[in-house]
């Protein structure tokens, strides 16, 4: 098979996979190094990286992070039984998609504006995108191939990305589980030792203390700083 | 009832594929206007926002209509252009179904929010009855505004009659909404030579319509605060420029040409694809877009009645741009004849663009103005291509 989507870096200005003629996958089959294969395929060539490539992290996106709709608990639950058959896996979130830089813990989260800090920080070189909206998936995808060598996989709920080296549509619960499997097969032909053991905990962000908040803080925002309903402000630059 | 009351419909929903090749359809005799309208009632829109510009007004007017039968949720009339395309926006963040409708310096007024609907991914459907774009001031026909959409990102449809104008609206609901697609399709036709004149239109009962628009089936969080988490809004990293990387601005814009490309295959589902040919293998083609290409259509029948081996290529999507397609027609072609209502030439300009020899691309005949064309201005074209003397008197 020719890649036609392969590990980066690509390089400085990342031409896009769709650009480069690779389409999405109809309904029932996945994508593989920016070719349409069988779903089986690609889901082993996934599970391959994530047991070989150092540190694989699984980034979970706020369509599983929140309990918005039925099927989220289990598909989160999912999740956490795929990284516990993952050795020394983690699960560094995207909570949000709005830009931090350059306060990002890297070490707690991910975000879709700059990936590359929480993949290059953590040295992570195999990562999986699950339940984040497609439109950032393809975003922080396309950076990380531009910028790292981390090998990419989607567990997309909808179409599916081209971006990512493997890519798997229509995701539901039973599929995760699919792959955890997989990953298990695959686990114990390559002779790895290994029992389920859950994720360690995320080192969550601190508290952060707006009571120490002056309007300088603020900086050029400052003069849009509204008061509360009833506040009296007095102090004021 | 109460003034503000309107009244609930029932009707069937149906799958776009349904309800545009399997659904029933009924001829009726209507305008260009009619016809979009007719689309939108049957397209379960849940906003439509108004401002008026002739040649459009009919159009937005009669959606009014539909309004106040109860085919649409919500409708009122913004103050100007820029207001009316930037609430668009607003609105679609809340992850409904929209459309509106507007012309020439209308277009060209409300473009700044225009152009930042596909970087917002606003699904939205608009409709671009094309006049003169001013000075000197004219109402008249004439679609140089297109050219200012072909690099905004937005899906571009051209309407070459009343019945594309129907089922390409019904059609543009149904791209703008695809998660792979996501952006604004606009749907683009001449004013007055089809928004004004009646044409034969097979349209689909009024009681059948597209399924409802599914905020949750989408690329982006829609702002919805009854979804936690209501703070990812998706906008952020657009207006803060200076929180976030050059790198995200660049990819960002990739994405939007990236999903622009992806509804290609829906123009293909829906629409049976970007171009109609007759005659494929001419040595002669005139290829046109819209109105330009009910003129063409003569053409190609005058010049087969009188023995000549010419062929039409009928554009239906401007963007994206059929240039495979395009390249795969004319590869064995001596001469490609573009006719345009519009004095700078934006379609010949894309032929030349989209094929290794360019030389062989007559930027021409061109009205503009307002100024109609006569089939004879193209048979002239047709002769001189193939060495025919002629006496046209034009």
């Amino acid at each position: 098979m020719s890649k036609k989507i392969t590990v980066g870096p690509a390089g400085y200005m990342p031409q896009s996979a769709p650009s480069m003629g690779v389409e999405l996958a109809p309904e029932g089959k996945a994508l593989l190094y920016g070719n349409i294969v069988e779903e089986e395929e690609a889901m082993r060539d996934a599970a391959r990286a994530l047991l070989t490539n150092e540190n694989p992290t699984i980034f979970p996106g706020p369509q599983v992070l929140w309990d918005w709709k039925d099927d989220v608990k289990e598909k989160a639950a999912a999740i956490v039984e795929l990284a516990s058959e993952i050795p020394n896996c983690k699960i560094i979130p995207m909570p949000d998609y709005r830009p931090k830089y350059p306060k990002i813990d890297v070490k707690a989260e991910i975000n879709p504006n700059h990936p590359n800090l929480t993949i290059l920080d953590n040295n992570i070189k195999a990562a999986v995108f699950v339940g984040v909206h497609c439109h950032y998936a393809n975003l922080s995808l396309r950076m990380i191939r531009a910028g790292t060598d981390c090998y990419t996989v989607a567990l997309c709920a909808y179409m599916g990305h081209e971006e990512a080296m493997a890519s798997i549509r229509d995701l539901h619960a039973e599929d995760l589980r699919k792959f955890k499997e997989i990953v298990i097969e695959e686990r114990n032909k390559m002779g790895i030792e290994w029992t389920t053991t859950p994720p360690p905990a995320n080192p969550s962000l601190p508290k952060e203390d707006y009571t120490a908040l002056s309007p300088a803080d603020y900086g050029e925002y400052r003069s849009l700083i509204m008061s509360q309903k009833g506040e009296h402000v007095a102090e004021v630059e | 009832m109460s003034q503000n009351e309107t009244p609930k419909l029932e009707k069937k929903l149906v799958d776009i594929n349904y309800l545009l090749k399997e659904a029933p359809r009924e001829q009726h005799f209507i305008t260009g206007a009619q016809a979009m309208a007719e689309a939108v009632k049957r397209a379960s829109v849940d906003m439509a926002i108004a401002y008026p510009i002739t040649p459009q007004s009919e159009v937005m007017h009669l959606v009014g209509d539909i309004y106040a039968q109860g085919h649409i949720k919500e409708y009122y009339r913004a103050e100007e252009e820029l207001g009316t395309m930037s609430a668009i926006a607003g609105a679609a963040r809340a992850g409904v179904r929209l459309f509106t409708a507007t012309s020439g310096p209308g277009l060209l007024r409300g473009l700044e929010a225009i152009v930042s609907w596909p970087g917002h991914r606003v699904p939205a459907v608009l409709g671009v009855l094309t006049r003169v774009v001013n000075a000197p001031l004219s109402i008249q026909p004439d679609n140089v505004e297109m050219a200012y959409l072909l690099h905004s990102g937005i899906v571009v449809l051209h309407a070459e009659n009343q019945q594309d104008t129907f089922d390409m609206t019904l059609a543009a609901f149904a791209i703008a909404d695809r998660v792979d697609v996501y952006i604004p399709v606009a749907v683009a036709t001449e004013g007055f030579f089809v928004t004004h004149a009646k044409g034969y239109v097979d349209m689909t009962p009024e009681d059948m319509a597209l399924t409802e628009f599914d905020p949750i089936a989408a690329p982006v969080p829609a702002m919805d605060n009854e979804t936690p988490p209501a703070r990812i809004q998706r906008d952020a990293p657009v207006q803060k420029s200076n929180f976030m990387s050059y790198l995200i601005h660049s990819v960002w814009q990739q994405e939007i040409w990236d999903s622009n490309k992806r509804a290609m295959k829906y123009i293909y589902e829906y629409l049976g694809g970007p171009i109609e040919v007759i005659n494929p293998d001419a040595e002669v083609f005139v290829c046109a877009s819209g109105c330009a290409a009910a003129q063409a259509r003569e053409a190609q029948r005058y010049s087969t009645e009188e023995g000549l081996n010419v062929g039409l290529i009928k554009v239906k999507a401007i963007k994206p741009f059929p240039e495979e397609e395009l390249r795969d027609i004319v590869k064995n072609a001596k001469t490609i004849i573009v006719p345009e209502h519009n004095a700078i030439g934006w379609l010949a300009k894309e032929v030349k663009a989209a094929i290794p020899n360019s030389g062989i691309v007559v930027d021409g005949p061109k009205v503009y103005g307002g100024m109609t064309l006569p089939v004879e201005l193209i048979m002239k074209e047709v002769y001189d291509a193939l060495g025919i003397e002629n006496d046209l008197k034009l």
